[in-house]
């Protein structure tokens, strides 16, 4: 199971927050914090796990995460996921951004953040992974901009 | 309207939209909390709007604002308006705030039920993937239990995009409402083989999810997920499959074998690392399972470590992190193998990222005896090294978790490890000062041969405390003087200079200690005191004795004076004692004897449990009133007259025993006795020969006999160094003599084969140690629980889903549905009595019609026999294989409990006599190869069916196999058959029942065959043995409980006949006998006064029969009431065959 995805800047402004755990918005905030200043840490040419320990859950928790230019893509998953599978998830949803924004920069993510969650919802549900097939994503995404546009223009 | 409309839209245009609000954040750096606050007013505005286009804005803002940390749980209502409406752009802005902020506590969830099961059914697959998907994160038990089954038909849905959704989620529903499980699993099963991958990949994804936490329910899927690996070329699906099966193997080696093969086939085709990585894992928990060392699994080990050699090489951190950290799984059973790595693992401690480094530190724990003082001395190094205090206290930890595992197996010499703790003291600002000191206590306390080393290092210590306890920085080392102080006072017979030790514990400094550290430093200082006295007294030297009195008397006020109470208080209280000893002294009276008597006796090391394992004594139930409870007779006197009510009472509650004066006397004597044994009481008088005891036990041990040429106090050179030094010289020495002895030895071998011995392989079982050593073990109560059922986490949320799956499902365990009311509920009048509570009336009331409706339709397909309607109960039963090893054991092999339990006697409560042991099992048929009995049972769910169950016993010394039991079906029953047997293991005896019955109100009779090869040494036979089924009317009743008010109801409702019977010649105790029409009979006792019972039951039809059993002198009277004259008066003459043989 996926317990959280975070998605930050070089400074720790949050960019995407999404819990598959309640948490309040004040523990949200702090842990996105904490987790900035862990990974902020660490040299880009050293290992994407952490053992996060104390954050979220308990010790059967990690964080794995990639580095893309400015962002941070960080995943909170428990042992029954694969570590190196999450961080190829990790590549896929960034390209999925990619294509459904076209060259897709921090900017994007900050004026289309519910864009940026639809976009989400097709690869991870409640916390489980529905979909790594790219193609597929991309497609459900752009027939429900389609279904949007067209009510839009009907009004 | 439209003029609305047309303002409803040029209001939005001037709205702010989403991007205006970011925009406006990051143009209002300097006051963003004020410009955010005039962002929510305005969105309050908008919320009161009705355009629903204007509030789907409001909400996306809040969304965004929530991604800021600001609660918006206050628009949960317009959260919920913008879901529900029609156009899926809102819709879509709706539910993602709903998944982002709604939780079990948001009270409005409950209005969100109707909405979501009409977007689930919507015609628009994107309106039910957008609930699916929001649902997902926001599901409650309620919406769960009452979604259950939407979301299940959506599970057959056409489109692939909603099946795998529904898919998916259905794991969140079943963890909140786990009753969901059973009936929906046979659908998810199903899933595993859709046609479209990614729902597949979903099925295997829940599957997995659920298998993690109970794996033993799914071991029964293995061959089909076996079937998937092979078939699988998705990775995703193919890395949960040999995740799970990682879990599974463990509990069944067999499936590990086979997985063997096909795994190291991928593990050598593979191009994806993350399989590779996988499979690996999934080799190694295989290899766990087998853990036996069977010579072709050395070979997968091989192909294991290398593989992860490769990745441990690679440049890339993430395979070395993930290298490591499988390989300290094959470490746990296969440490050899990882040894032959040590190299690699060395380097990666130096590895510039602190999670491997962690990971290597891990795999350090495969140390030995040989090797533990050459890896701490490294991890000594590191910790010297090591910058960053998270990195060297995790190191810390590490040194002590190494050194202590398995009560200190490897280590050879304590003095070595003394001196390792010691060194760890110096460290700066360590948050594991306690643990430390807990080492020292424990060594020293379970180490007797080392007492006197300890006691020496620890003074040293208490003597340099100013150093330990300099910095405010060092707290938490300070710790260890606690355990310095302790061990000094406590084995201060072992100390060279006591006085000296004396005063370094009371110099003014201490004060500044923590409390429960002072607190321990004037307890021992007493201990000290009264060991120093012995001392002089002993050597006759009355002034010194007098000067540590002295000593104590000047500086003990300094304690007094503490803020700390404990302090304090140890203090005045001691200090009252010294100057009363001072006292005696001046008139020069031996003291010492008397002091030292404070502190007799010695403490033993209690282990961790012992508490929790402590047996209950028999007879002492924990839950029983002491005193009887405040009697709430109001309450009491407000019940109905129950008609025997007295009689209940005076056996419901046990009378509060009345102790009297002696009792107490007996008690508190045993209390005494108790805690004479006990080594935490301080005893009263002091006992001589327990003083200080263990001086006997330490001469028995050969204390260190090593030649220390080196004096240990070298300045500059760490103590631990020299030990290892030491101990390398020793080792040698001891493996010159035993080649020399083995010499002669090994020349007679050598001419035969080459042995590999003779490369000389030094295996920990040639080390002895330094010091023999007898190690305390903890004291555990006498006969202790050896359960380990504490570890065990009763909170744990996925124990509800530890259900078993394979049982066939129950009628009750349907999801519910949402239904109109009945409206034709009076059609039944004689269902308004039902003796049950109000909650279940319902049910009987819809299975009477059901009932009816099949009726109708049997009569029609008479005909048409064997034909198995679906839900029938398909019952397989297993029957093991019995190996004909001796008759009588296999005889006992299957009791009549391996099958259906016998129905408890539930109403026996009273205990007056023991019960004979009762069995519904009857003989049903025999000959010389087989023996079977029967029972019958009937279940309300089914109203139509019974259930037989049928005990097969092996008579014979052959092997039985290829059972099959058939039986000629009867215009009145006949067998429900299922359609096809799974292969189990063994040999399948395919059982086809229950018999379903048609009518009950009269016995019936089954004729049947049950087919065998018998094959034992001298060939097989084909047999055959007829056997009649016997359903007598009892067969038919379910015991049901029933209350006495309902009970009374029903009497007097006058739907029932009547009917009775006497049985004459009755010597059984009442008790008994109402025992056995319980067990025989299936009924239930209602109520009972002196030597008369009212009892109740119903058949699986719906029929009630009431009793009243009444014993005279030596005859029992019964008369029944019940709704089927028939009925009645057939089981009335069952019943008294049963009475007549009482």
């Amino acid at each position: 199971m996926i317990q959280a995805i975070l998605v930050f800047n070089n400074h720790g402004k949050p960019r995407l927050v999404r819990f598959y755990q309640r948490f309040p918005e004040e523990i949200q905030q702090q842990i996105v914090r904490e987790t900035f200043h862990l990974v902020l840490k660490r040299d880009d040419n050293i290992c994407n796990f952490l053992e996060g320990g104390s954050l979220i859950g308990g010790s059967d928790y990690k964080l794995i995460y990639r580095h893309y230019a400015t962002l941070y893509f960080v995943f909170c998953v428990d042992s029954s996921e694969s570590e190196l599978g999450i961080l190829d998830l990790i590549q896929v949803f960034v390209e999925t951004l990619d294509k459904c924004f076209e060259n897709v920069c921090e900017l994007d993510l900050i004026f289309h953040m519910d864009k940026v969650h639809y976009i989400l919802q097709e690869v991870v549900m409640g916390g489980m992974v529905l979909e790594t097939n790219m193609n597929e994503i991309v497609a459900q995404i752009e027939a429900q901009n389609r279904l949007e546009k067209s009510e839009s223009g009907g009004q | 309207m439209a003029l609305k409309m047309v303002k409803g839209s040029i209001d939005r245009m001037f709205d702010k939209n989403l991007q205006d609000l970011v925009r406006g954040i990051r143009n209002h750096k300097e006051d963003e909390a004020k410009y955010i606050s005039q962002c929510i007013d305005e969105i309050k505005q908008e919320l009161k709007q009705d355009n629903i286009a204007v509030k789907a804005n409001a909400v996306c803002k809040l969304t965004y604002l929530q991604m800021l940390g600001y609660d918006i749980s206050w628009a949960a209502f317009n959260i919920i308006e913008v879901m529900s409406a029609s156009k899926f752009t809102f819709k879509r802005i709706g539910y993602l705030a709903a998944s982002q902020c709604f939780h079990e506590g948001t009270d409005v969830i409950m209005l969100t039920t109707n909405q979501i099961r009409k977007d689930l059914s919507s015609p628009s697959q994107y309106d039910t993937g957008v609930a699916l998907t929001g649902l997902s994160c926001f599901v409650t038990p309620d919406l769960a239990r009452d979604l259950a089954n939407d979301i299940m038909t959506l599970m057959s849905h056409t489109k692939p995009y909603i099946r795998k959704k529904a898919v998916l989620i259905m794991y969140k529903v079943f963890l909140k409402y786990p009753e969901s499980l059973r009936p929906a699993f046979p659908r998810l099963k199903e899933k595993l083989e859709d046609p479209d991958p990614g729902v597949q990949s979903a099925a295997v994804n829940v599957i997995c999810e659920l298998a993690r936490r109970n794996p033993k329910n799914y071991l029964s899927l293995a061959p089909l997920f076996f079937k998937l690996m092979t078939s699988s070329t998705n990775n995703w699906v193919l890395i949960k499959i040999i995740k799970l099966f990682g879990a599974l193997t463990p509990l069944e080696p067999r499936l590990g074998k086979k997985l063997i093969e096909p795994l190291t086939n991928l593990i050598h085709s593979t191009s994806a690392m993350s399989l590779l990585y996988e499979c690996v894992n999934t080799v190694i928990a295989v290899l766990i399972s087998l853990s036996s060392g069977m010579p072709n699994h050395s070979a997968s080990i091989q192909l294991c470590v290398q593989k992860l050699r490769i990745l441990i090489e690679d440049s890339d951190q993430n395979l070395k992190y993930l290298g490591l950290l499988a390989m300290s799984k094959i470490l746990r059973t296969h440490p050899k193998s990882v040894q032959a790595h040590k190299d690699l693992v060395l380097q990666c401690l130096d590895d510039k990222d602190e999670s491997i480094r962690l990971r290597a530190l891990d795999l350090l724990y495969g140390v030995s005896k040989k090797n533990l003082m050459e890896i701490v001395k490294k991890l000594m190094t590191h910790v010297d090294k090591a910058e960053g205090t998270t990195y060297r206290d995790e190191l810390l930890t590490k040194i002590i978790d190494i050194c202590s595992q398995s009560n200190y197996q490897h280590i050879t010499n304590f003095e070595w490890y003394i001196s390792i703790l010691v060194e760890l003291t110096r460290l700066e600002g360590t948050r594991h000062g306690h643990l430390i000191a807990a080492q020292m206590l424990d060594v020293a306390i379970r180490v007797k041969a080392i007492r006197r080393f300890a006691v020496a290092q620890m003074s040293a210590l208490l003597d340099s405390a100013h150093l330990v306890a300099s910095s405010p920085q060092r707290s938490g080392i300070c710790e260890v003087l606690y355990a310095a102080a302790w061990i000094c006072g406590e084995f201060s017979e072992h100390l060279q200079e006591p006085q000296q030790t004396l005063e370094a514990m009371l110099r003014p400094k201490v004060t500044t200690l923590p409390g429960h550290i002072q607190a321990v430093y004037v307890q021992n200082v007493v201990k000290l005191y009264a060991a120093i006295l012995q001392q002089k007294e002993q050597a006759a030297d009355v002034s010194a004795a007098q000067e540590v009195t002295q000593l104590l008397v000047e500086r003990l006020p300094q304690f007094v004076q503490s803020a700390d109470l404990e302090v304090q208080e140890r203090a005045s209280c001691i200090l009252q004692l010294v100057k009363h000893v001072q006292k005696l002294q001046a008139k020069d009276v031996p003291v010492a004897e008397e002091v030292s008597a404070l502190f007799a006796g010695e403490l033993n090391p209690v282990a961790p449990k012992a508490q929790k394992k402590v047996p209950v004594p028999e007879g002492l139930d924990l839950d029983a009133w002491i005193n009887e409870p405040l009697s709430d007779s109001e309450s009491e006197d407000e019940k109905p007259k129950a008609m025997f009510q007295d009689e209940e009472q005076r056996h419901a509650k046990p009378r509060a025993p009345e102790a009297d004066e002696q009792e107490l006397a007996r008690r508190r004597e045993a209390r005494r006795q108790e805690q004479a044994n006990n080594p935490f009481y301080i005893k009263s008088s002091p006992s001589p020969q327990k003083r200080y005891q263990d001086a006997p036990g330490v001469e028995h041990i050969p204390v260190v006999q090593i030649d220390l040429s080196v004096p240990l106090k070298v300045p500059g050179m760490p103590l631990s160094d020299q030990y290892v030094k030491l101990e390398e010289e020793r080792r040698h020495r001891q493996r010159l003599e035993k080649d020399k002895r083995k010499k002669k030895k090994r020349e007679r071998e050598r001419r035969g084969t080459r042995r590999h011995s003779s490369l000389h392989t030094e295996s920990d079982e040639d080390i002895a140690p330094a010091q023999r050593v007898d190690i305390v073990t903890e004291e555990m109560p006498e006969n202790a629980l050896p359960s380990d059922e504490d570890d065990k986490d009763p909170n744990d949320p996925y124990r509800a889903l530890d259900i078993d799956l394979d049982k066939p499902l129950a009628d009750s365990e349907k999801l519910p549905v949402q239904k109109h009311r009945n409206a034709e509920t009076s059609k039944s009048p004689e269902k308004e009595d039902v003796p049950l509570m109000e909650k279940k009336s319902k049910k009987p009331k819809k299975k009477e019609k059901k009932h009816k409706e099949k009726e109708r339709e049997k009569k029609k397909k008479v005909e048409k026999v064997e034909k198995p309607s679906k839900h029938k109960k398909k019952k397989h039963k297993k029957d093991k294989e019995e190996r004909p090893k001796d008759k009588r054991k296999s005889k006992k092999k299957v009791p009549p409990t391996d099958e259906e339990a016998a129905e408890p006697v539930e109403n026996g409560t009273l205990d007056e006599e023991p019960l004979p042991p009762m069995s519904s099992y009857t003989l049903l048929a025999e000959n010389s190869y087989i023996k079977m009995t029967y029972d019958v049972q009937g279940s309300l769910q089914k109203d139509s069916q019974v259930t037989v169950s049928v005990v097969l016993e092996n008579q014979s010394d052959s092997f039985l196999k290829s059972m099959e039991l058939n039986v000629l079906d009867s215009l009145n029953a006949r067998l429900a058959r299922p359609e096809g047997s799974s292969v189990h293991d063994g040999v399948p005896v395919p059982f086809q029942l229950p018999p379903t019955i048609q009518s009950i109100v009269m016995a019936q009779k089954l004729k049947g065959t049950l087919s065998f090869i018998a094959k034992n040494d001298e060939g097989s036979t084909h047999e055959k043995l007829d056997f009649k089924l016997h359903f007598t009317c009892t067969s038919y009743l379910v015991t049901t409980p029933c209350y006495s008010d309902a009970f009374a109801k029903l009497l007097e409702s006058g739907d029932l006949s009547m009917s009775s019977i006497k049985v004459d010649g009755i010597s059984m105790s009442f008790h008994n006998l109402l025992a056995k029409i319980c067990f025989h009979h299936r009924f239930s006792v209602v109520e009972r006064v002196d030597s008369c019972a009212s009892m109740y039951s119903r058949s699986i039809q719906g029929h009630h029969v009431c009793l009243l059993v009444k014993k005279g002198e030596k005859s029992v009277s019964v008369d029944g009431k019940c709704s089927d004259p028939t009925l009645l008066s057939n089981l009335l003459e069952e019943m008294k065959e049963t009475l007549a043989t009482c």
